[in-house]
């Protein structure tokens, strides 16, 4: 048609704002589509165009295109365009939507993407009620791959993947119902199907795209319209017999309708989260050290004096029992007091499953000079507070070195020439003190006053940053105070 | 200036919001699950976006969405959640979007367990996913490291427009250390080519994909100037008590720190022992290889894999030394006992060490094998 004879007609609706006037993306025919003769696609981009002229959100707005025959979107739209990995795209629009409350951010999915390899991001991203519209193009097929059987395939229904036709008895399953599927969950705010098998069903799919845009841009929540979409080229239809078949053969299948509808109840919600929004404002910079807790200011002073400097300190020291016995917490607290103390420390826990009746073991090395490997290899102090963990480490004390062990019993095989051994039943004696659960920290005094480096200032402070129950503070520093004690009786008593 | 005990998986956390990234998505895994923690508190707290995503596929795909938005963006996983990530990194790399990983690396292949391993080397430092691409990869070996080199990460994935990897093994995710950080706070701006949802941006596209042949070969080759240039510019490594050592150890993360141990010893025994710590792994720090083999007789690479940094340290020295290996697997570490027994033997070998007895390097060898506990 001439340009002259274009000109005879009045445009009722001229071509969307939100399209570009020419395709300069395309490497060729920059005036029209890659879409074949017939195919669903040109349809759903007009309407989808029109709703976002309409709504007034251009600008705003960010096309994910999909892999498939969708993946050019960002030839037509004249938006913000991110092209994603197969199925991906709810996961791309998640981010980006959270990221830029302000953008209005439609993935754009044909059924291979979405109802497939997507299926599990289309899903959470529903079950999230990610604020964004989902535009899902069902046409049965893997169109761009050349028609290979999607999960929406129709019973009966032949592809190159299922030759003799989509069957259940031969394994190849049902035809996937994804809005059905999705309506299922809490979160969605609009779900429907719609068809462009005639001119009455395209007029409502109009409607429902808006609907699902302009959902958005209220801020209610996920939006999904599954639009059945004729693709003549693979069905080896005409155009004409394609959109009949939409209507007549695969709306049996997939009946339309809307599975969801929750704007409603949804509206007063969206208010409340944008005034909760603009009540709390982003921090400013130059607060961000306090609340991550890493601003100087806000750190102790620590007892770093309290050394003398011509004093020696090689602490190398391994805790091992039960998982609950607060091995951890015994490395922590000598690890974080020697720290106090302004030495150079390290602390590296075993660590594993989160499961019943597992052992825990940690390296702590504190030093004047920074600390080389943190793992302990050759302890000169080990704590162990079962007779596992004993035979576990025992032979790895270094000559001159200590065991301190939870036991009054110390078993003979384990005892060695030049290695010295406090053992004592330290469960008991915390049990006597009040709570058995302290036998860590009575086994720790007794190492502190073994390696008799750490001022007990710095002692004290580290239990109280990492103990936040004041009762629990209390306990231990008796704990601590009575292990010192055992270990002056024990030297007392040799 | 004052330091702090703290987990080396949470100081990368700190130091990332303070490097500017606003976006985490998570996906738990042993031992990197305190990264996503610590990002679940602080995120909200700093005006940024947590997302716990349904997989690492989804985590890193959200990535590349936050990337697209121009924010800076992060993860963080281990080994399986690594692999399955490769999809989404290519496509980072493809279009040339920034985005920081974290690699917390356990022991493999399949489910392995949950023990410190380097066997994610060949996926991360060589790219598991698709296509001519790299990423550059920084090999942290102690918790300040991993605050330092994590918003050094921020600083490279921008200037290249490419996903950077911090990948340390599972020591360093959990050990505690004492580090500072800075004590100001960056917001980047937003890059010209972000798709914001804004009327500025709106004629910008994010895509991997060019259909024309000669034009994805233009692309290819644009990605590997720019590879190139890194090469040039960001290779970066440790030199300890190296540079008279003739014999050179050379490892990366934890193993990092027991060489020095090991070197520390040797060198008190009159061995001239030295430890070359790559901190890129790509770009590989060819050069400090090539200078040290002027004095090194011999190279040795200890790693926690079954050898594959030893295949760059062999490429970087091109035949010149021989390079002799250490390694153990399964979550076992090299211990401080059995790589100077390995030291002890090579120097004998070479006639580098008379001074060695047999009493020092044969003793007690079962004994101290380390065997870290993983229940």
């Amino acid at each position: 048609m001439s340009d002259q004879a274009v000109a005879e007609y009045t445009v009722a609706r001229g071509k969307a704002k939100s399209f570009y006037p020419r395709y300069e993306r395309k490497s060729e025919l920059q005036h029209q589509t890659h879409f074949c003769p017939g195919c669903g696609h040109g349809n759903i981009h007009k309407m989808l165009a029109a709703a976002i002229d309409e709504l007034g959100v251009q600008d705003r707005t960010i096309m994910i295109g999909p892999v498939g025959c969708g993946v050019f979107t960002y030839y037509y739209f004249d938006v913000g365009n991110v092209q994603a990995a197969h199925g991906r795209a709810p996961a791309v629009a998640t981010a980006m939507r959270r990221s830029r409350p302000e953008s209005i951010v439609i993935s754009y999915q044909g059924d291979g993407d979405l109802s497939a390899i997507g299926s599990a991001e289309i899903l959470h991203a529903a079950n999230r009620g990610e604020n964004i519209t989902v535009i899902f193009v069902n046409n049965a097929v893997y169109s761009m791959t050349g028609g290979q059987a999607a999960p929406t395939t129709l019973l009966g229904q032949k592809s190159t993947t299922t030759p003799n036709g989509r069957s259940p008895a031969a394994g190849e399953g049902y035809p996937l119902h994804v809005s059905e599927l999705l309506a299922t969950l809490e979160a969605p705010v609009y779900i429907e199907r719609v068809g462009l098998g005639d001119n009455k069903q395209i007029a409502q799919a109009a409607r429902a795209i808006k609907r699902a845009v302009e959902n958005q841009v209220r801020g209610l929540g996920f939006s999904l319209i599954e639009v059945l979409s004729p693709c003549p080229t693979i069905w080896k239809q005409t155009p004409v017999e394609a959109q009949h078949w939409v209507r007549d053969v695969m709306e049996k299948t997939f009946p339309l309708g809307v599975f969801c509808d929750r704007t409603k109840e949804r509206g007063p919600q969206a208010l409340e989260r944008l005034a909760a929004r603009a009540a709390q404002p982003e921090p400013a910079l130059a607060d961000l050290p306090r609340i991550l807790g890493v601003a100087e200011e806000d750190l102790p002073e620590g007892h770093a004096h309290a050394i003398a400097p011509e004093q020696t300190v090689d602490m190398q020291v391994r805790i091992a029992g039960f998982g609950g016995q607060g091995v951890l917490l015994l490395g922590e607290v000598l690890a974080e007091a020697g720290l106090d103390a302004g030495l150079e420390v390290s602390w590296l826990p075993s660590y594993g499953p989160e499961m019943r009746s597992g052992t825990s073991n940690c390296h702590v090395r504190i030093s004047r000079e920074a600390v080389d490997s943190p793992l302990v290899s050759a302890p000169n102090v080990l704590v162990a507070m079962n007779e596992p963990s004993l035979r576990k480490f025992d032979k790895s004390v270094r000559a001159g070195g200590w065991v301190i062990y939870n036991g009054s019993e110390f078993p003979s095989d384990c005892r060695r020439e030049g290695v010295h051994v406090l053992a004592l039943s330290f469960t008991e004696m915390a049990d006597a003190m009040g709570d058995k659960r302290a036998a860590n920290m009575v086994m720790l005094g007794a190492a502190l006053e073994i390696a008799g480096v750490l001022p007990q200032a710095s002692v004290a402070a580290a239990l109280r940053r990492l103990v936040k129950n004041p009762r629990w503070v209390e306990l231990d520093e008796r704990a601590i105070a009575r292990g010192r004690e055992l270990f002056k009786e024990s030297l007392a008593a040799v | 200036m004052k330091k702090q005990l703290m987990k080396g998986n949470e100081a990368i956390v700190k130091s990332a919001i303070l490097a500017g990234c606003r976006a985490f998505y998570g996906y738990p895994i042993t031992p990197a699950s305190e990264i996503a923690e610590a990002a679940a508190e602080f995120m909200p707290k700093t005006g940024g976006v947590y997302v716990q995503a349904e997989s690492e596929v989804a985590a890193c795909n959200m990535l590349y969405g936050a990337a697209s938005a121009g924010v800076r963006a992060m993860s963080a996983s281990s080994g399986p959640g690594i692999s399955l990530m490769q999809e989404g990194i290519s496509y980072m790399a493809g279009a040339e979007l920034p985005c920081v990983i974290a690699d917390i690396t356990r022991s493999g292949p399949g489910l392995g367990n949950l023990g410190a391993e380097q066997s994610d080397y060949h996926q991360v430092v060589k790219c598991g996913g698709h296509g001519n691409y790299r990423t550059i990869v920084l090999a942290p070996h102690s918790v300040q490291e991993m605050a330092d080199l994590t918003a050094l990460a921020f600083d490279l994935a921008d200037r290249y427009r490419n996903p950077v990897m911090v990948m340390a093994d599972g020591f360093i995710g959990q050990m505690m250390e004492p580090v500072e950080f800075p004590q100001t706070a960056t917001r980047p701006h937003l890059p010209s080519w972000a798709v914001a949802g804004t009327a500025a941006s709106r004629g910008n596209l994010i895509t991997s994909l060019y259909l024309d042949f000669d034009e994805l070969e233009k692309h290819s080759r644009a990605l590997e100037a720019k590879y190139k240039l890194a090469e040039q510019r960001e290779a970066r490594a440790e030199e300890w008590l190296a540079g008279d050592a003739e014999i050179v150890l050379v490892g990366y993360g934890i193993v990092g720190r027991i060489l020095k141990s090991v070197t520390a010893q040797a060198r008190a025994e009159g061995l001239k022992v030295g430890v070359l710590r790559p901190i890129t792994l790509y770009p590989f720090p060819v050069v400090q290889f090539e200078r040290l083999a002027f004095n090194a007789k011999l190279f040795v690479v200890v790693e926690m894999s079954n050898g594959q940094m030893i295949e760059d340290v062999k490429l970087a020295l091109n035949g010149s030394r021989p390079v002799e290996f250490l390694n153990r697997m399964g979550g076992n570490v090299p211990s401080h006992e059995e790589v100077l027994r390995f030291v002890h033997e090579l120097a004998r070998r070479e006639g580098l060490a008379q001074q060695i007895s047999d009493r020092q390097s044969s003793g007690k060898q079962t004994q101290n094998e380390e065997r870290m506990a993983h229940v």
